[in-house]
């Protein structure tokens, strides 16, 4: 309620300039984010170094360890938590449910399968990334075409057909570690639960990150409208068959890259774009943007604490999220009342 | 203004044969109202006349142009739908419910200006909700949200009203505020076709009459030529007393 009258009140005073204040504002808190994360290891560099070395200077020891460790794992983070959040605020317009995302609709489980697989043939670096995307766009395909079947496309149907297939995809998963050899468990598990160390180059994730970021601001009124239900959005003039094929298109392109450079990790995409409904109201134009930024956030952060906790051993990243995400979305969802 | 021609239409009810083609005009100023017993398909003509639901057979004109060759964008500039019931997406407020009214009008970059507002506002004035601005629209009543869902194609301003009954969940005095409204957009060169249950309200409100059996058959035309108390013992299966009060005729059902 009290979310809704300021969404209203912030809509009244000019729904571009809050979109303004409210990216420049999250733009700063990423920027610290991401210092902070650049800053912070097993040698600690100080805010003055970090400043340094990133305008040219710093010694040849702090060069290498900003730009080629910390500073790639850190904006990798960045891009898959803000892709995690975007795909799960499509996935939750496309459906008109706040419980759908890459995690419910089997996408991850798909990747995951592909992943575990190419480890489990032994195979290392870009082949377990593209087994893992291969199974991604494997899953959605299945989930799409089965729900789709003779032609009614509820969501409800969408949902429970993904839900299935995600069990499903957990078995396979469960039977593959139950089968495979001691030495290569703890990569799969670790996998399993999100793990930023196997991210390498940041910039395809970052860059589509922006790309589909910018592409869906035009976007914006229309998956308003299709908030309301799809013959209301026909009703109003919206193209809606190719706008949900386009959303879920989009929604599994970001969750297959984001699971391809970090693993599975649960959450981000449920609960970023919840908490900022309830802090925002549901006008996409804004929530898409804030939830690229905000998701990043929170696996900077996120990253940061499993990399330093018990450092020099570094906890995977999932568990950090869901740590976090799990007693803040609770408070916010208990304050809503 | 515009205008939507039907010809040799035949709805698409699942499970029946096609009946009657239908052939009629609505034209600016018109008042039509469907009258058809539960079942008779009347959602499924106005979703067909708003091109949401494919015909079996005919087809549907709006200003001269065939629907299928129109986008949806340019249908909803003309053409507004109050559906009968409410599809519950996610949580909007009142205000933002009706402002997506104008949704139809707007450039995909441009954002809703104050005059969108201030068209959204007056809507939500005229059906008297103005004051549930800022209230979620899944904690109104069933009355509120009807008015709501008619601000918000207010705030659309179409030539061409399709309502699947809009007085729907409505008290007595909003439903002729409601057809008031509806009666005034219709002397204001608009054009007005609802689906009713009451016979009285469409024989006080309507001047054109469409009878929709539920075996397909369909027969139209101007209200007093329609509302003839056989046809409309046939039409619901229910024997009526007619009276006439204040010049229009009055049905009660017998018991």
């Amino acid at each position: 309620m009290h979310a809704a009258e300021t969404a209203t009140d912030r809509r009244r005073a000019g729904p571009l300039r809050s979109l303004g204040w409210l990216l420049g504002l999250l733009t700063l808190v990423a920027l610290g984010a991401m210092t902070l994360s650049v800053s912070v290891g097993s040698s600690a560099l100080s805010l003055v170094d970090v400043l340094a070395t990133l305008s040219g200077q710093g010694s040849e020891l702090q060069r290498t360890l900003i730009f080629e460790l910390r500073l790639p794992r850190t904006l990798s983070a960045f891009a898959t938590g803000g892709l995690l959040a975007v795909a799960g605020a499509l996935m939750q317009v496309l459906l008109r449910n706040p419980l759908a995302d890459p995690y419910v609709l089997g996408l991850s489980g798909g990747a995951a399968t592909g992943a575990l697989l190419a480890m489990l043939a032994g195979l290392g670096g870009v082949l377990v990334s593209g087994s893992a995307f291969a199974g991604a766009f494997l899953a959605t395909l299945l989930v799409f075409g089965l729900a789709h079947g003779s032609g009614s496309w509820t969501p409800s149907r969408l949902l429970l057909t993904g839900v299935v297939v995600a069990s499903g995809w957990g078995a396979i998963i469960t039977l593959m570690l139950a089968v495979s050899p001691a030495e290569r468990l703890p990569g799969m598990l670790y996998w399993l639960m999100g793990d930023l160390s196997y991210a390498r180059t940041p910039w395809p994730a970052l860059g589509l990150l922006l790309g589909v970021s910018l592409l869906l601001l035009p976007l914006g009124r229309s998956l308003n409208v299709l908030a309301r239900g799809p013959l209301q959005a026909a009703a109003l003039g919206v193209a809606v068959r190719p706008l949900e094929w386009s959303i879920y298109l989009i929604a599994s392109l970001l969750t297959a890259l984001a699971v391809t450079s970090a693993g599975s990790i649960g959450f981000v995409g449920l609960v970023v774009p919840h908490m900022l409904r309830l802090l925002l109201g549901n006008d996409q134009r804004l929530i898409l943007p804030a939830c690229a930024l905000s998701g990043g956030i929170l696996l900077v952060l996120a990253d940061t604490l499993a990399r330093t906790l018990i450092a020099p051993e570094q906890l995977p990243v999932g568990v950090i999220t869901a740590l976090l995400g799990v007693p803040t979305f609770l408070y916010l969802l208990h304050r809503s009342r | 203004m515009s205008r939507l021609d039907v010809r040799d239409l035949l709805i698409d009810v699942p499970g029946r044969s096609s009946g009657r083609a239908l052939n009629f005009s609505l034209l600016p100023g018109q008042v039509w109202g469907v009258l058809g017993p539960n079942g008779a398909g009347k959602t499924t003509l106005l979703h067909t006349l708003a091109g949401l639901r494919a015909p079996r057979g005919g087809e549907v004109l709006l200003d001269e142009q065939p629907l299928e060759r129109l986008n949806r964008r340019q249908i909803a500039q003309r053409l507004g739908l109050v559906f009968q019931e409410r599809q519950d997406g996610f949580p909007a407020t009142v205000l933002e419910t009706a402002l997506i009214g104008r949704h139809p009008f707007l450039p995909a970059w441009q954002m809703e200006g104050a005059a969108d507002l201030l068209a959204a506002e007056q809507a939500l004035a005229r059906l008297d909700v103005a004051h549930l601005s800022a209230r979620l629209v899944s904690t109104l009543s069933g009355g509120e949200r009807q008015r709501v869902a008619i601000a918000t194609v207010l705030t659309q301003a179409p030539a061409l009203w399709l309502a699947d009954e809009p007085t729907n969940h409505l008290d007595l005095h909003h439903q002729v505020a409601v057809l008031e409204l509806l009666a005034a957009q219709a002397s204001a060169g608009r054009a007005v076709f609802m689906c009713l249950h009451d016979l009285n309200l469409a024989a006080r409100w309507c001047d054109q009459i469409l009878l929709l059996y539920p075996d397909g058959e369909a027969c139209w035309g101007p209200v007093a030529s329609m509302l003839q108390p056989a046809a409309l013992e046939r039409l619901y299966g229910q024997r009526l007393l007619t009276s006439e009060i204040d010049g229009s005729p009055v049905f009660i059902p017998a018991r």
